[in-house]
């Protein structure tokens, strides 16, 4: 996992992401553990507090669960939660910046359409 | 457990008031960064929570007790110190064995392992060991003493980027491994800041905020543009560290970043960006 440090998103919530990135591409399989709060900390030198809170996110979201004295698992349908989540959030995350920049170039919706299917 | 109360400390070096009615919290179990300029006061704090110093007026207490001449309370407390207490010609594994007489827990085979993995040769004398082996071995004391507070002032002094990193990893291992309060005096706030759990910042013997680093940077943001839009956005708002660059302008501004401001500072064509812990350091410092 690489956090951007000078990213204007909180430690927290990239942790959080990077997290279920690692759901969608099944390093972390349904009903498997996730890395520790100590792990995380330790390897991205990061305060054990921050660690917890973009866990927690998860927890609180019903993508991992807490097993007690023994540590955080993947939720049964965490992968399918995740797509659904991030479909919803696609348009804010991606297509809103591109419309943005493409005002400020001056590019068309057709000129834009094309560009998705193919042709330039 | 292990709660810190610093009340009213105010000190003076003959007519110099280095703190000024210091009052502070310090919570158990938090890893705090203590942050200020040169002759902010950072040391003489850190002095007068283990009683080398003594305070003009004011009191210190760790769980409800004074620490003046209190050796229970001060054997909780590590100081890993920017000079040298121990007799410079005794070996580092003879300084091991010394620092047990003192701190009781002292873990002697947690301080050679830490050794092996730093590199430092335990049979090398204290006074031979170069600049970055010398804070490496007063980390290795600190983090084994096995002490409920730790203070370290300039931990990472001399050390290189390789030493600097397992520094940390070790720091944050021993942490996790039993949470203990420390408090970490530096310079390199940019490497540390997420290290951090709560930032006190001092500035001319005064506290100037002690917050969690997260409100902290909360608490402010930069925006930049053309400098005529930016004078326009800020004007009403309380701000500092302004740049120019040419037409370029960049100021931090002190407020929470809501809706409003963005939408605001859209139409004027200015970018909103988190501000960095060092930098809004630097702008409250000066």
């Amino acid at each position: 996992m690489l956090l951007d440090f000078n990213s204007d998103k909180p430690i927290y919530i990239q942790i959080s992401e990077a997290i279920e990135d690692d759901i969608l591409k099944d390093i972390y399989k349904e009903e498997e553990q996730v890395i520790s709060t100590t792990e995380l900390s330790v390897s991205l030198k990061i305060n054990p507090a921050t660690a917890r809170k973009g866990l927690n996110l998860l927890v609180d979201d019903g993508i991992i669960y807490k097993k007690r004295g023994v540590g955080m698992f993947v939720c049964d349908g965490a992968k399918d939660k995740i797509l659904e989540k991030r479909k919803k959030s696609f348009y804010d995350n991606f297509i809103s910046s591109l419309l943005e920049e493409a005002s400020k170039l001056k590019i068309s919706k057709e000129e834009i359409i094309k560009m998705i299917e193919g042709g330039n | 457990m292990n709660s810190i109360e610093v009340k009213n400390i105010t000190k003076y070096y003959g007519n110099t008031k280095a703190l000024d009615d210091v009052s502070i919290t310090i919570e158990p179990n938090k890893i705090y960064g203590l942050l200020g300029r040169n002759g902010a006061g950072k040391t003489t704090l850190l002095n007068l929570l283990t009683n080398k110093i003594f305070p003009n007026k004011g009191n210190i207490t760790l769980d409800g007790e004074s620490i003046f001449e209190n050796d229970k309370a001060l054997n909780n407390i590590f100081y890993m110190m920017e000079k040298n207490l121990f007799p410079e010609t005794m070996k580092v594994k003879e300084v091991f064995k010394w620092t047990k007489e003192f701190y009781t827990s002292f873990d002697d085979d947690y301080a050679k392992s830490l050794s092996g993995k730093f590199g430092l040769n335990i049979n090398k004398k204290v006074k031979g060991l170069s600049t970055g082996y010398t804070s490496i071995f007063k980390a290795i004391l600190a983090l084994a003493s096995n002490a409920n507070v730790l203070l370290l002032d300039e931990p990472v002094l001399g050390l290189d980027a390789n030493h600097r990193d397992l520094l940390y990893k070790e720091l944050l291992t021993s942490y996790n491994e039993r949470p203990k309060t420390i408090i970490i005096s530096t310079h390199l706030i940019e490497e540390v800041s997420e290290v951090l759990e709560e930032a006190i910042i001092i500035k001319a013997g005064k506290i100037l905020a002690k917050k969690s680093v997260e409100e902290l940077l909360e608490s402010a943001y930069t925006v930049s543009g053309e400098a005529s839009n930016v004078d326009s956005y800020i004007s009403g708002k309380e701000y500092i560290g302004e740049e120019t660059m040419g037409r370029f302008k960049s100021v931090t501004v002190l407020e929470n970043s809501s809706k409003q401001n963005k939408e605001l500072a859209r139409k004027l064509d200015l970018e909103f960006s988190n501000v960095e812990l060092q930098k809004l350091f630097i702008n409250l410092t000066n």
